[in-house]
């Protein structure tokens, strides 16, 4: 039963969209928020537990310094204000999600607010995105719905819960309603949330992967007549799972709330569900009912209050932004906007940058890792600083190719050696006999016999027509077993038949 | 400012706290008392009084951030009603936070 939707184009002739995004992103620190548990992935459940996470009696818990530290330099790499002073609050709820039954959060006193985010859109336009606070609080606990046929909570017999991401620290960083974004709304929201990632992951505070949850993002969508002041009423859409969700989810919101505003209808202030399989947002629950949270200040914490000495620090360490980067090392390393975007997408940034320093030439540095090694990375499904190769080892390996040791073709078997721990690329070479075979009296032996095997080929090229001389270079590297320069092959051929 | 039963019924819900209808009436009176106390307080205090959030002044109590010893899985599972392959197990949740 999906909702009727109206064309994109009609959707946004009639209305003007207006994004409001939350993005929760889990730092990386060692430990829980307020407890020593360890904050680390993927461990066997409910392994990483303790009075405090788990909300027993009488437990005090105590602000991780390093979490405080990530929140203020990702409020200033966001252009925000830093509080002199603030709370954290209990946001109070009954939900199975949450052990203590209150969250431990920020509510009126966020330590990070009025920022902004400029991004870049893919035709380069730089458009702003304001903020209007991050704050600190801590994750919760995992749910698995069991039973029922799709795995959700509709139609769920119980639930399973995995308390070892609860009091994870969490940073939500909120925007204020974003206008203007006219037709380019969904990929606004899509690369905001794509620049907050890389501005995260080159703070270095979180792993920012949305598939492990440790970057999430809640989509408000509204709609208002074109030229009308008041915003509409908006929908928050939640388990938006991936980078082009967003962007297909905020676009569906649009369509389907211009389908019910045209045909006379009103908005109802709710969550909207997104789900993958279909590509279709569906009714969550009703925010009225649910949002009576009684916050008050928590009386087992201290203010934080940050001097301006340590601010002042905190911003010495903030990297360079990460946009401006790109586009300092796209010109450094003159790569046209599709290698740059190559690069980018392939994840391989700081890789090639490495690579480079390493005394590799850009081009080449650009082609084994978004190429090669990406290929590898891909078919194992891991990220490319797992694939076992460094940049220091693809520098050597180009180094090699260049000094004629080995060829393009046998790098990549000195690639398969140096992954299987075989030693360092030279010591692969030397080890699985790959050097190509420079000594002109085995070539010149191995052209001879090409020669013999194939008189006809050898007339044509005698007769002038030296194309023809590809099909001999190609047995010699058949009988060389690929350990020959190419290059050196078609001398000697073209030298024998002349 | 007269707090209805009604208001008094919500929060009971809120808290998930059973309240009769007797009840009710009889602590919606009880509850206008501490609000109308409280009120006072806020009457007198002024721009420079900083809020009170802890009865010792101090800020910036910060822990190391270093992972010390969980409890072992199998004493927190035993705390809980029910449990199943290493995680708690609740009954059917009935809506989302409701």
């Amino acid at each position: 039963m999906s909702d009727p939707l109206l064309s994109y184009e009609d959707a946004l002739a009639a209305y003007e969209p207006v994004l409001g995004l939350e993005v929760h992103v889990e730092l990386n620190t060692e430990s829980k928020m307020f407890c020593g548990c360890s904050a680390e992935f993927g461990a066997a459940p409910n392994t990483h537990t303790c009075p405090v996470c788990l909300g027993l009696p009488g437990s005090m818990p105590a602000i991780n310094g390093k979490a405080v530290e990530s929140a203020i330099r990702m409020g200033l790499a966001l252009n925000c204000s830093i509080a002199e002073w603030c709370r954290m609050s209990r946001k109070n709820y009954f939900y199975p999600d949450m052990p203590k039954d209150y969250q431990t959060s920020q509510y009126d006193e966020p330590i990070a607010y009025d920022g902004y985010l400029d991004i870049e859109l893919s035709d380069g336009e730089v458009f702003r995105v304001e903020i209007e606070r991050a704050h600190m609080e801590e994750d919760a606990g995992k749910l698995t719905h069991m039973g029922g046929a799709t795995g959700r909570l509709h139609g769920a017999d119980y639930s399973l819960i995995d308390y070892n991401r609860a009091g994870v620290p969490l940073i939500e960083i909120v925007t204020k309603p974003i206008l203007g974004a006219g037709e380019r709304a969904p990929e606004i929201a899509r690369t905001y949330v794509e620049a907050i990632r890389d501005l995260m992951r080159a703070l270095g505070v979180s792993d920012v992967r949305m598939n492990e949850g440790s970057l999430r993002c809640d989509a408000n969508v509204s709609l208002k007549p074109w030229g009308r002041e008041r915003l509409g009423t908006r929908t928050e859409t939640k388990n938006i799972n991936s980078f082009r969700s967003i962007e297909s989810a905020v676009r569906y919101e649009i369509q389907r709330q211009a389908a019910v505003l045209s045909g006379g209808g009103t908005i109802q202030q709710c969550t909207r569900n997104w789900l993958e399989h279909i590509g279709e947002t569906s009714f969550g629950r009703s925010k009225e009912e649910a949002e009576d949270y009684r916050y008050f200040p928590e009386p087992d914490l201290v203010p934080i209050a940050p001097s301006r000495e340590w601010v002042e620090e905190l911003r010495a360490t903030l990297p360079e932004n990460p946009g401006l980067r790109r586009n300092r090392l796209q010109e450094v390393w003159s790569f046209s906007d599709a290698e740059m975007r190559d690069v980018v997408n392939a994840d391989a940034l700081d890789l090639v940058e490495a690579t480079v320093a390493a005394g590799c030439a850009a081009p080449a540095a650009r082609k084994w890792w978004t190429a090669e090694l990406s290929r590898r990375a891909n078919e194992a499904g891991i990220g490319l600083d797992e694939v076992g190769v460094t940049p220091v080892q693809v520098a050597a390996v180009q180094a090699l190719v260049e000094a004629g040791t080995i060829n393009d073709k046998l790098a990549r078997q000195v690639f398969d050696g140096v992954i299987a721990g075989e030693g360092e690329p030279a010591e692969v070479v030397t080890r699985r006999g790959l050097a190509v075979v420079s000594d002109d009296g085995a070539l010149g032996d191995a052209v001879q016999k090409a020669i013999a095997a194939n008189p006809d080929v050898a007339d044509k090229i005698r007769a002038g027509r030296v194309q023809a001389a590809g099909a001999l270079i190609g047995a010699v590297m058949k009988e060389m077993r690929g350990q020959a320069d190419a290059g050196r092959v078609r001398e000697i051929i073209l030298e024998q038949l002349s | 400012m007269a707090l209805s039963p009604d208001e008094v019924a919500r929060l009971a819900q809120l808290a998930r706290i059973d309240l009769s209808a007797e009840e009710l009436a009889h602590l919606a009176p009880q509850l206008d008392v501490i609000l109308e106390s409280v009120a006072r307080v806020a009457d007198v205090a002024t721009a420079d009084v900083t809020p009170t959030s802890h009865p010792v002044p101090m800020t910036n109590v910060f822990r190391t951030d270093a992972v010390a010893e969980s409890l072992p899985p199998a004493e927190v599972l035993a705390m809980a009603p029910d449990h199943e392959d290493g995680r708690f197990r609740v009954p059917r949740i009935l809506g989302e936070e409701q």
